[in-house]
């Protein structure tokens, strides 16, 4: 590729970076909601690195006098989760276990009910998608008692595999509509050319629609792994006693009350337990944006 | 090489019916192009000759194997499509080769042919690229070399030159023409542009509204057109049309219209015509001629410079007629000129059943 020819730069308007009366109000705006959002932010990690004693002054917006990490320790490691207090290092792990498979495999049976809807029109394919969707806006909690008696009944109920696979049912609509909708955006023609190469079902799938999906599948992981990690009542409900994720597990150290409440401690277990998603955010927040202007404006 | 029949075709798409009941049969190492407007189904009879779209009824025949239903990697075809539909996360020799790989042919003979089609193709320094770092006329090319690889039987262009601009259009044409001298592989071409049409074919369809309307080499549907339709589709400026009636006489045939009569005897008639008769003439406008001993008399509105010709519109009877007019012009605008016609180029219509006569 050649670089771009000299276009004439054009001039910048005179107006444009002047403050302007509009732009100083956009500008107020911005920070009066950056800093309704920041304060409890700001509030959690200076108590979270506080001693008790410091935490009862009551100054809730100083700084911290001597900057102390044992609450971050004891949250990690030695905090109360009901009876047991190792922390909430076993929740961490749980969420990562189930965090995984949860991701890929939506993603990977998303693509293929994108892939098959929008490619192959097998016949009924219209009423299939359109009962995926009704299925959308259903409340989670109308399916939950059903679906424990479904999963008891196969033995899944309460184990790693069963809350992997209500993750999997739950996430089935918006992975499909996700994948349909980009694959729509792909020109037939494609597809066909490939029909003709002798392409078959699965290896059009592998081979073409799968890697040319990248956007979509980086989209859809920001989703899901954000979404399973935030994850509280399922995880409840399913993941059974040794998978409970680290959501339920926080839950489980701030509700603990034996003795003082430990404030700090509270703070760096919610600070340890939304890392992940912050972190995601942080970092894919451009393809998080693309993913979902592309997903929305294709109907 | 192989030949292509199709008989008694019908394909519909719910109620609505694209192509009724079509016959037709093409040649082994044939030019076919498939003409017609858009929405008149020659895309789709490809697509369906490709495998792509299932037909309704009839049957579909590809070197004598009845082919109607049959996948269409197993057709022996190799397609080219008008958004040039090239796998974009694969390189222009992967993309070329996917067929190849998925059939299992061993690696010599992959590379043998991915060479052989990017030198035909002028490829070669570009086969490690991918397809956005192509222009138009290149991503073509790959397209086309990706057909060609698979050495198949039969090869379908679906508009394949539509998206280019004009100067890479003609440059690929060429390209096209040459190919099919140098491989004699039966080709069949979709196109809406007549240009392509008469350049490029051996025998040109024109289809209308899911029929055929005309079969025949370019020269015969440019100059005996069938019917009203085929004779306005084809020509650019299209030809012109007067409304009149035929007046049999003892031992001579004359065309009445609006202050014109024409001694028509000497037409290549089908069938004798004995009584008078409400037709439509139809005269190319290099067939009607400016010059000072014509027989009729008309007055210029306006005339378009094509560069190596002139298009000049006269005013004839409250219709504007055009008149290709090539070396120096004499004429300018609002003169008063006269004007023949070759008697002999004319075609004759029946205005009620618009087919030759």
């Amino acid at each position: 590729m050649s670089a771009a020819p000299g276009r004439p730069r054009q001039a910048r308007a005179p107006g444009g970076v002047r403050l302007t009366p509009a732009r100083i109000g956009i500008y107020a705006f911005l920070l009066t909601a950056a800093l309704f959002f920041l304060l409890p932010l700001y509030i959690m990690l200076v108590t979270s690195f506080k001693t008790m004693d410091e935490i009862r002054l009551g100054n809730i917006f100083a700084l911290p006098l001597s900057v102390t990490l044992e609450p971050w320790m004891i949250a990690w490691s030695q905090a109360c989760t009901g009876v047991n207090c190792n922390g909430i290092r076993g929740g961490f792990w749980n969420s990562v276990l189930i965090v995984i498979p949860s991701t890929v495999l939506p993603i990977l049976l998303g693509a293929l009910n994108g892939y098959a809807l929008s490619f192959w029109k097998p016949r009924g394919s219209q009423a299939l998608f359109a009962i995926l969707m009704i299925g959308a806006f259903i409340p989670v909690q109308v399916m939950m008692y059903p679906l424990v008696r479904i999963l008891a009944s196969v033995g899944l109920f309460s184990s790693l595999p069963g809350i992997v696979t209500v993750h999997i049912i739950f996430s089935m609509p918006v992975m499909t509509l996700l994948f349909r909708n980009y694959y729509l955006s792909i020109p037939q023609e494609l597809f066909k050319a490939a029909r003709i190469d002798g392409g078959g079902f699965w290896r059009i799938f592998a081979q073409l629609m799968l890697p040319m999906s990248t956007p979509m599948i980086i989209v859809a992981a920001i989703m899901q792994v954000t979404g399973v990690w935030n994850d509280y009542i399922l995880g409840l409900v399913f993941a059974g006693r040794d998978n409970l994720p680290m959501t339920v597990q926080l839950n489980n150290v701030i509700n603990t009350t034996t003795g003082e409440r430990l404030y700090n401690v509270n703070m760096a277990a919610t600070i340890l337990t939304s890392m992940v998603p912050l972190a995601i955010y942080f970092f894919s927040g451009r393809w998080f944006v693309r993913g979902i202007a592309a997903g929305a404006v294709k109907g | 090489m192989a030949s292509v029949s199709i008989h008694n075709l019908c394909i519909r798409f719910g109620a609505n019916e694209v192509i009724k009941d079509l016959n037709l049969d093409v040649l082994a190492s044939e030019f076919l192009v498939l003409l017609g407007p858009s929405g008149c189904g020659k895309s789709t009879l490809l697509h369906s000759i490709a495998g792509l779209i299932d037909v309704s009824d009839g049957r579909i025949e590809i070197g004598g194997q009845d082919m109607t239903w049959a996948d269409p990697t197993d057709r022996h075809i190799g397609m080219v499509f008008q958004s040039y539909a090239l796998y974009p996360t694969m390189t222009v020799e992967r993309n070329m080769s996917f067929g190849l790989r998925i059939n299992g042919t061993p690696k010599p003979e992959i590379e043998r042919r991915v060479q052989r089609a990017a030198q035909m193709l002028h490829l070669e320094p570009l086969l490690e690229r991918k397809p956005a770092q192509l222009s138009g006329g290149q991503r073509q090319r790959v397209a086309i070399g990706r057909a060609l690889v698979r050495e198949a039987d039969v090869f379908l262009f679906d508009e394949p030159l539509s998206n280019l601009d004009a100067k890479l259009r003609a440059e690929l044409r060429r390209e096209l023409k040459l190919l099919h001298k140098n491989l004699r592989s039966t080709m069949i071409y979709v196109t809406h542009d007549q240009v392509e049409a008469m350049t490029l074919a051996t025998r040109i369809v024109v289809m209308s509204a899911g029929k055929i309307q005309q079969i025949g080499v370019p020269s015969e549907v440019y100059e005996k057109p069938e019917n009203l339709f085929v004779a306005g589709f084809l020509g650019s400026p299209a030809m012109n049309f007067l409304h009149g009636q035929l007046k049999p006489t003892a031992d001579s045939i004359l065309f009445e219209s609006q202050g014109l009569t024409l001694d028509v005897t000497p037409y290549g008639w089908r069938a004798p015509v004995a009584t008078t008769l409400e037709v439509v003439l139809g005269i190319r406008p290099e067939n009607l001629r400016i010059d000072a001993d014509g027989q009729f008399q008309a007055t210029v509105s306006l005339i378009e410079p094509m560069g190596n010709h002139h298009v000049v519109w006269l005013e004839f009877g409250g219709k504007l007629l055009s008149s290709v007019v090539s070396g120096p012009l004499t004429v300018g605008v609002d003169d008063a000129v006269r004007f023949g016609l070759d008697a002999d180029r004319i075609s004759l219509f029946d205005r009620v059943t618009e087919q030759r006569l």
